[in-house]
């Protein structure tokens, strides 16, 4: 029977299938489902970890251990845990590990476009690239015997179009391999200067027998057509390859994509009259191509930014443009924004007075980054917004210590704020930070985090004090306030930002659509009261828009309205109203 | 059979999620080969979202591109509008006659604009608007206004209501599959 699956659901499927028993993640846009389809496996411990580092040293600990282990983790999340990727690559493993990195071609929630192939090649571990949910399943379990076969770390690369597409997949049973004892091994596991030497021919090694398996491996796929065109692709662009083109081309598909075969693509582009290659974001195939003597056509042709699609490989290989059709008038843009009720709006109106700098983070809260509320100043990557601040402040002196603040999530300052704040005391940086304690993490779909009490599975779990934290990383000053009452946290932040010395605020209202948070009746606006002064969209609430007034309303100006349907009655719009036309 | 084409336009928050899959099962249960592509996460919350659902006999491509859709099921007047490209010349729109301020009307940096369903049903398209939460409302709740709007296309598809209400069954919690299925009726009596 087959099921319909999202891509990472598929995924977590294939741990599940493949006997895999330690789970341990960061979420992140677009991979998130995996470990949470993981979860839902009595079979698997499954955890979320405050980092992507953290995770896979677990992940790896657990390998060694003799356990299949597994971590997951978005395109930017591999970065922060790149130092125990490279050390894997040379350890290698015992029990099988497989790590999932979901790039972001088309940047739909990331903050660049990076190609997490280059981690593969410069780590030296083995990677392979699904293009359906089927894939991802079969791939996956595939990932765990070449890492066991090659003694190494198998990165599964996802897009964003493979790890949330639906497709259909065939299920299967769950087989546990038989665990692989624990052998002290220093050789192979202690990672100081002279083991770690005699480890690099082996991995050496490794990836020339690895290179020699993807010249057979089932992974890679070869299709003849119509050989007037040769197409060497992987993932989801042989999908848009074949949609575009069908029998009228012939493919390579690579499913091994580290390290990629050479006489395989040798032997396809002899028989093909032109050969292109398709691959988003840069040019590895392409250039692994023309090092070794085959002349492709690639980046020249479809470019090196952005998603890559069936319409664009038409139009770049046979010329045919879409028919399509315009409204013809300006189409105002929706980009994305707080949430009625978002405990964030409050704060960052209060920013927004204040007129200081801020060093944003990664977060909901980016959002405060967008008019009209345009509060911030800087957003960079996880847990930046802390030091980056410190360092402005320590280059600009006084003249910005007292005008600036860092804004940080719960979850992301639990990622690697923490350590930005120890900078901050230790180096007696006078920086305001403001935690924004929405208790979740918000922006990848509501996920616990060690801020919350609560773990993966939702059970209860050991919950981080953030007050008494910030006291013991040596912060003196540490205040909480309601970002819901906007008058007392401006007062707060104008207090903290006044002092001479370090200081923390912490901002805590839970995230409005969590389903714990009880909302009050949606607000009102008294027309008799209103005098369309447009005071109330300054806070940029979806929920609130100018209409004109009802026919036989003689009062002047335009009328503001409050939807029913998504105001949660939070009563930010309400201290906004001057005339108090804002009932419940 | 050559592959069709369908979009679910809206606003991030609309449920266009549960839109697609119960699309999705529509599909599969007739036998053909589907894909669906969504947008996750809360990083779209209030903005601009669309879902892609294709089905035939092999599916390559998730995605819809220009020119590609041949029905379109929006949940927003301003999202038809602007999705409106991707309909295939002779293709269907569905949409709910709701509108919704972008932050660029709620500012005064943009105007909405005006009559957008007049205006596209002008240029030759089949255009059929009701209107969505109202008619969900009247069910129960305004969240299955993504509900209604199945209800709407499931009669310009040529599928049997029995295979729709499985779908329903399959997609949507027990609890609220009373009120929901009274939303797809209302979808249905709509056009």
């Amino acid at each position: 029977m087959k099921k319909l699956m999202l891509g990472n659901e598929a995924f977590a499927r294939g741990l599940y299938e493949a006997g895999c028993e330690f789970v341990s993640s960061y979420p992140g846009t677009p991979s998130t489902e995996v470990t949470e389809f993981a979860a839902k496996y009595d079979e698997m411990y499954a955890e979320w970890a405050p980092n992507e580092k953290v995770a896979m040293e677990a992940a790896l600990g657990a390998s060694i251990a003799g356990k299949r282990s597994f971590c997951g983790m978005k395109h930017v999340g591999l970065n922060v845990a790149a130092d125990p990727l490279y050390t894997a690559g040379y350890t290698g493993v015992n029990g099988g590990m497989v790590i999932c990195v979901a790039d972001d071609p088309g940047l739909h929630s990331s903050q660049n476009e990076q190609d997490s192939r280059h981690h593969a090649i410069a780590s030296k571990v083995l990677m392979v690239e699904p293009s359906d949910s089927q894939e991802c399943k079969d791939f996956t379990k595939m990932a765990y015997e070449l890492s066991e076969k090659f003694d190494s770390p198998v990165i599964v690369r996802l897009s964003t179009r493979i790890a949330h597409s639906q497709s259909a997949v065939e299920l299967c049973d769950r087989v546990v391999p038989e665990a692989k004892p624990y052998v002290k091994n220093p050789a192979k596991f202690v990672m100081m200067p002279g083991n770690a030497k005699r480890r690099h021919p082996i991995v050496e090694q490794k990836l020339r027998d690895a290179a020699e398996y993807a010249e057979t491996s089932p992974l890679n796929k070869v299709e003849y057509n119509d050989t007037s065109i040769g197409i060497i692709t992987a993932g989801n662009c042989y999908l848009y390859a074949k949609e575009a083109l069908g029998d009228k081309a012939s493919y390579l598909k690579l499913g091994m994509v580290n390290p990629l075969p050479i006489n395989i693509i040798k032997d396809f582009a002899a028989k093909c009259d032109k050969v292109y290659v398709i691959e988003e974001l840069d040019d590895i195939i392409e250039a692994h191509c023309k090092k070794n003597g085959i002349n492709v056509i690639g980046k020249e042709l479809f470019g090196w930014e952005f998603e890559i699609s069936q319409a664009i490989v038409r139009e770049k290989i046979l010329g045919i443009k879409p028919d399509t059709m315009t409204f013809g008038e300006n189409v105002p843009v929706r980009p994305p924004v707080m949430c009625a009720g978002c405990p964030h709006r409050g704060l960052f109106y209060c920013l927004s007075q204040l007129g200081v700098y801020v060093s944003g983070d990664i977060g909901c809260y980016t959002l405060g980054a967008a008019a009209p509320l345009s509060a911030m100043d800087t957003t960079i990557c996880m847990g930046a917004s802390i030091s980056a601040l410190h360092g402005y402040n320590k280059a600009l002196g006084a003249e910005a210590e007292h005008k600036s603040v860092a804004v940080i999530g719960d979850s992301t300052f639990m990622h690697s704020g923490m350590t930005s704040l120890v900078n901050v005391a230790y180096n007696a940086s006078n920086t305001t930070t403001i935690i924004l304690d929405n208790s979740i993490t918000g922006m990848t779909g509501h996920q616990q985090n060690p801020t919350t009490g609560k773990n993966l599975k939702g059970d209860p779990a050991a919950a981080v004090n953030l007050e008494e934290l910030c006291h013991a990383i040596g912060i003196k000053s540490v205040r909480v306030t309601d970002p819901y009452d906007m008058a007392s946290t401006k007062k707060v932040i104008e207090e903290e930002l006044a002092k001479d010395e370090p200081s923390v605020i912490i901002s805590r209202r839970p995230c409005a659509l969590l389903k714990y948070v009880k909302h009050n009746p949606p607000l009102h606006v008294d027309a008799n009261k209103c005098v369309g002064c447009k005071q109330c969209l300054k806070i940029g609430c979806p929920a609130i828009s100018m209409k004109d007034r009802p026919e036989g309303d003689t009062k002047k100006g335009r009328l503001s309205v409050i939807n029913h349907t998504q105001c949660v009655g939070c009563g930010i719009c309400k201290e906004m109203c001057k005339p108090g036309a804002i009932v419940d | 059979m050559e592959t069709k084409s369908i979009m679910i336009v809206g606003v991030g928050g609309q449920g266009t999620l549960l839109a697609s899959r119960i699309l999705g099962s529509v599909f599969l249960s007739q036998g053909y080969d589907v894909k669906l592509s969504e947008v996750h996460g809360m990083s779209q919350r209030g903005g601009s979202v669309v879902t892609y659902v294709k089905y035939g006999e092999k599916v390559y491509s998730p995605v819809v591109e220009l020119g590609e859709a041949d029905v379109i099921i929006s949940f927003e007047q301003l999202e038809a509008a602007r999705w409106l490209p991707y309909l295939k010349k002779g293709g269907k729109l569905v949409t709910s006659d709701q509108t919704l301020d972008p932050m660029p009307v709620i500012t005064g940096a943009a105007e909405y604009p005006e009559d957008i369903i007049g205006k596209i049903a002008a240029m030759g398209v089949e255009v059929t608007a009701v209107d969505a939460l109202g008619l969900a409302e009247q069910a129960g709740t305004a969240k299955a206004a993504n509900v209604v709007l199945m209800g709407v296309v499931s009669k310009k598809l040529p599928f049997d209501e029995s295979v729709w209400q499985t779908a329903l069954e399959q997609c949507v919690p027990e609890k609220f599959l009373e009120l929901n299925k009274k939303a797809f009726a209302l979808g249905r009596e709509a056009v």
